[in-house]
C-alpha cells in the first residue's frame, strides 16, 4: 500500500510539473505554430533571479515573485527579439532565431555569472518530508501537486471564461479570422508569451527546488520534457499538453522503478524511443487540436 | 545543368586555395584551422543535402557524426592500446584493427545504416513535429554514446586514435562531398525533393513519394556526417561524447543558415565565414583571459556574437547569403544579361 501511495505521489508531482512545462510551450505553439526553443532559458532566468536576489535579505516569497516576474519579462523579450521580426517569414527562420536566442541567453549566463552551479535559496519546507500512509514523501512533491492543480485550474478558467482567453483560443483556431473580428494580434501574441513566461517561472521554482542549484544548462531538461509531452499529447491542444505531461511522468516513473541500474542510464533513450513509436501510431498526437488555420 | 559544373569547379577551387594557401603560409596554427575548416565543410554540406533539399531542420546530424567518430575509433585504435583506451570492449572486437581509410568508409556506412533504420518512420512528419523528433533523436544518440561504455568508454574521453587526417585528405574528401551534394541536388530524387520543399501538396499530387525521398536524403546526409566524424576523430585523436551535442549542433546550423541552406555554395560560404569569425573571436577571448588573469574567465562571448549574427541574418536575409542560386548560376546569368544589354 505504501508503495502504491509513493508511486501515485511520484507520478502526480512529476506529472504536474511536466504538464505545466508543456502547457507553457503549447500556448505559443497553438497560436503561432512555432516552437519556442528559448523556453527552457526562461526557467534558467527564474533560477538566476533567485540566486542574484539571495543576498538581498528579502523574504523568500518576494524573491519567488520577482523570479516569476523576470521569467515573464524574458518571455515577452523572446517575442520581440526572436519571433516578431521574422514571424511572417519561413517557419525554419523562426525555429533558428529562437534556437539562437536560447544560445544567447545561456552563454550570457556563462559569461556574466558563472559556468559553475550556483545555490538557490529555498525555504525549509522544501527539504522536509512527511509520511502519508506509510510512504515517506518530500513536502515539495506535495507543493508541486498543489501548485499544478491550482495553476491548471487557473489557466483553464482564463482560457474559457475571460475575454483574453477566448481571444487567444480564437487566434489559435483561425488567426486571420480572429484579426478580422477585431482581436489585436500583437497584444494576443505578447500575452501568450507572458503567460508562457509565467508558467515557466513557476515551474522553474518547483524544478529548481528539486535540485537546489542553477547552472546555465538547467533549462535543457525541462525543454525536452515539454517537447515530448506536447508531441505525445498533440501539438495544438491545451488539454493534450496536460495529458501528455502526466503520461510522460507515468512512463518515466515506471521506468525508474522497473529498469535495472545498468539500463536506467539509458532511460532517456527509452523514453524518446517510446515517443517516436507513439508518433508513428498517431502523428497528430493523442488529442487533436482545432483544425489548422493560417499563421500570421 | 552547365552551371552546376561551373559551381563545382569554383567551389573545388575555393577548397584548393584554402588547402594550398594554408600550407604555403607554413604556420602550424593556420594549418590546423584550415584542416578544421575543411572537416566542418564536410559536415555542413552533409547537413545541406538533407536540410537544403527537403526544407526540414535536422538537429540529429551531429549525432551521426558522433556515430562515425566512434565507429572509426573502435576499428582503428591499435590492438595493444585497446586494453587501456576501451577496457570493457567486447572480446572479439579487441583484435580488430583496420586501415583508417577503410574505417572511414565503415563509419559512413554505420551512420547511414542507423539513419536508415531510425529515420524511416520519422520522415512522415513535417514542420514542428519533424524538428522536435530530430531533436529527440539527437538526445537518444547522445545518451547511447554517453552510456554504452563498452564501445565508447562512457562519458570519459576516448583516446588513442591514430592521427591520420592531414590537410590533403581533408581537402580531397571535402571536394568529393561538394560534387556529391551538387549531383544529388540535380538528381531526380533531389529535384523532386526540392519540389516538395516548395509545395508539399503539389509535389505529392505530381506523384512524389515525399517520405521516401526525404528518407534517401537523410541517409546520404548521415553517411556524409559519419565520414566527417571519422575524419574529425583522426584529426583530434581524443574526444568525449559531449563533443557531439548542442554546442556543435548550434555551430554547424549557424554555418549552414548564415551561408544559405538551400545551396551548396551557401554551405561553403557559411563555413568559411563562420570559421574565420569563430577563430577570431576565440583569439579575442583568449587575449581577454590572458589580460585579466585570475578575475573571472571570459567564456561564451563567441557564442553570443554568433547567436546575434544569426538572428540578424534571419531578420535581414532569411534565406542566408546564397538563398537560392548556386554561384555558377549567378555568374552565367550575369554574363548573359551583359550580353543582352551590349
Amino acid at each position: 500500500m505504501a508503495f502504491a501511495i509513493q508511486f501515485v505521489i511520484d507520478v502526480l508531482s512529476l506529472g504536474g510539473a511536466y504538464a505545466l512545462m508543456a502547457l507553457g510551450l503549447v500556448i505559443i505553439y497553438g497560436i503561432l505554430r512555432l516552437v519556442n526553443f528559448a523556453y527552457g532559458e526562461l526557467i534558467m532566468v527564474a533560477g538566476y533571479t533567485m540566486f542574484l536576489t539571495s543576498g538581498s535579505g528579502l523574504p523568500w516569497l518576494l524573491m519567488a515573485v520577482l523570479a516569476v516576474v523576470m521569467a515573464i519579462v524574458f518571455g515577452i523579450l523572446t517575442d520581440y527579439v526572436a519571433f516578431r521580426p521574422v514571424r511572417a517569414k519561413s517557419v525554419t527562420a523562426v525555429l533558428i532565431t529562437s534556437f539562437a536566442f536560447s544560445n544567447l541567453l545561456q552563454n550570457a549566463a556563462l559569461l556574466f555569472i558563472s559556468p559553475r552551479p550556483r545555490n538557490v535559496p529555498l525555504p525549509d519546507i522544501f527539504s522536509q518530508t512527511v509520511s502519508i500512509g506509510g510512504a515517506i514523501t518530500p513536502v515539495r512533491n506535495l507543493i508541486t501537486i498543489a501548485a499544478s492543480i491550482v495553476l491548471l485550474a487557473a489557466v483553464a478558467f482564463l482560457m474559457r471564461k475571460t475575454t483574453l482567453g477566448i481571444a487567444m483560443r480564437a487566434a489559435a483556431t483561425n488567426f486571420t479570422m480572429a484579426r478580422m473580428l477585431g482581436v489585436p494580434a500583437n497584444l494576443i501574441i505578447s500575452s501568450a508569451f507572458a503567460l508562457s513566461g509565467f508558467l515557466a517561472g513557476v515551474v522553474g521554482l518547483l524544478w529548481i527546488g528539486r535540485i537546489g542549484t542553477v547552472v546555465p544548462g538547467v533549462g535543457l531538461e525541462p525543454l525536452l520534457v515539454a517537447f515530448i509531452a506536447t508531441v505525445i499529447g498533440g501539438m495544438r491542444s491545451l488539454p493534450g499538453a496536460v495529458v501528455g505531461g502526466f503520461l510522460l511522468a507515468l512512463i518515466d516513473t515506471t521506468l525508474n522503478y522497473t529498469l535495472s541500474q545498468d539500463l536506467l542510464k539509458f532511460r532517456d533513450a527509452f523514453t524518446f524511443s517510446l515517443v517516436i513509436l507513439i508518433l508513428l501510431w498517431r502523428p497528430e498526437g493523442l488529442i487533436k487540436g482545432p483544425a489548422s488555420g493560417q499563421r500570421t | 545543368m552547365k552551371h552546376s559544373y561551373l559551381t563545382a569547379l569554383i567551389l573545388i577551387a575555393v577548397i584548393a586555395v584554402i588547402a594550398v594557401g594554408s600550407q604555403m603560409i607554413g604556420i602550424r596554427l593556420y594549418d590546423r584551422i584550415a584542416t578544421n575548416l575543411l572537416i566542418s565543410l564536410v559536415l555542413v554540406i552533409g547537413l545541406q543535402t538533407f536540410m537544403g533539399n527537403s526544407g526540414l531542420l535536422s538537429f540529429a546530424h551531429i549525432g551521426f557524426m558522433g556515430l562515425g567518430a566512434y565507429t572509426s575509433a573502435v576499428l582503428t585504435i591499435p590492438a595493444q592500446m585497446k586494453g587501456m583506451a576501451l577496457p570493457d570492449l567486447y572480446e572479439f572486437m579487441k583484435v580488430v584493427e583496420i586501415s583508417p581509410l577503410l574505417a572511414m568508409l565503415a563509419a559512413g556506412v554505420v551512420a547511414a545504416l542507423v539513419a536508415a533504420v531510425v529515420a524511416y518512420p520519422l520522415m512522415r512528419l513535417s514542420d514542428a513535429a519533424a524538428v522536435i523528433t530530430s531533436f529527440a533523436l539527437l538526445v537518444v544518440l547522445y545518451t547511447v554514446m554517453n552510456n554504452w561504455s563498452a564501445l565508447t568508454n562512457g562519458p570519459r574521453t576516448l583516446f588513442g586514435l591514430p592521427k591520420t587526417t592531414e590537410m590533403p585528405i581533408a581537402a580531397i574528401v571535402a571536394a568529393v562531398v561538394v560534387v556529391v551534394a551538387l549531383a544529388f541536388k540535380e538528381s531526380r530524387t533531389g529535384k523532386l525533393l526540392r519540389a516538395s520543399r516548395e509545395d508539399e501538396v503539389a509535389a505529392a499530387a505530381l506523384g512524389a513519394n515525399i517520405p521516401h525521398l526525404r528518407w534517401r536524403a537523410f541517409i546520404l546526409a548521415a553517411f556524409i556526417a559519419g565520414i566527417g566524424g571519422a575524419l574529425w576523430g583522426h584529426f583530434i585523436t581524443s574526444f568525449a561524447p559531449k563533443a557531439f551535442y548542442l554546442k556543435e549542433t548550434f555551430l554547424i546550423i549557424t554555418m549552414l543558415v548564415i551561408g544559405g541552406a538551400n545551396t551548396v555554395t551557401g554551405a561553403v560560404a557559411g563555413t568559411v565565414l563562420i570559421t574565420v569569425a569563430y577563430e577570431g573571436l576565440r583569439g579575442t577571448e583568449a587575449t581577454l583571459n590572458a589580460a585579466s588573469s585570475g578575475s573571472g574567465q571570459v567564456i561564451g562571448l563567441t557564442e553570443i556574437v554568433l547567436a546575434l549574427a544569426m538572428i540578424a541574418v534571419m531578420i535581414v536575409r532569411p534565406g542566408g547569403l546564397f538563398p537560392n542560386r548556386e554561384i555558377g548560376h549567378i555568374l552565367t546569368r550575369s554574363r548573359r544579361k551583359k550580353e543582352k544589354t551590349a
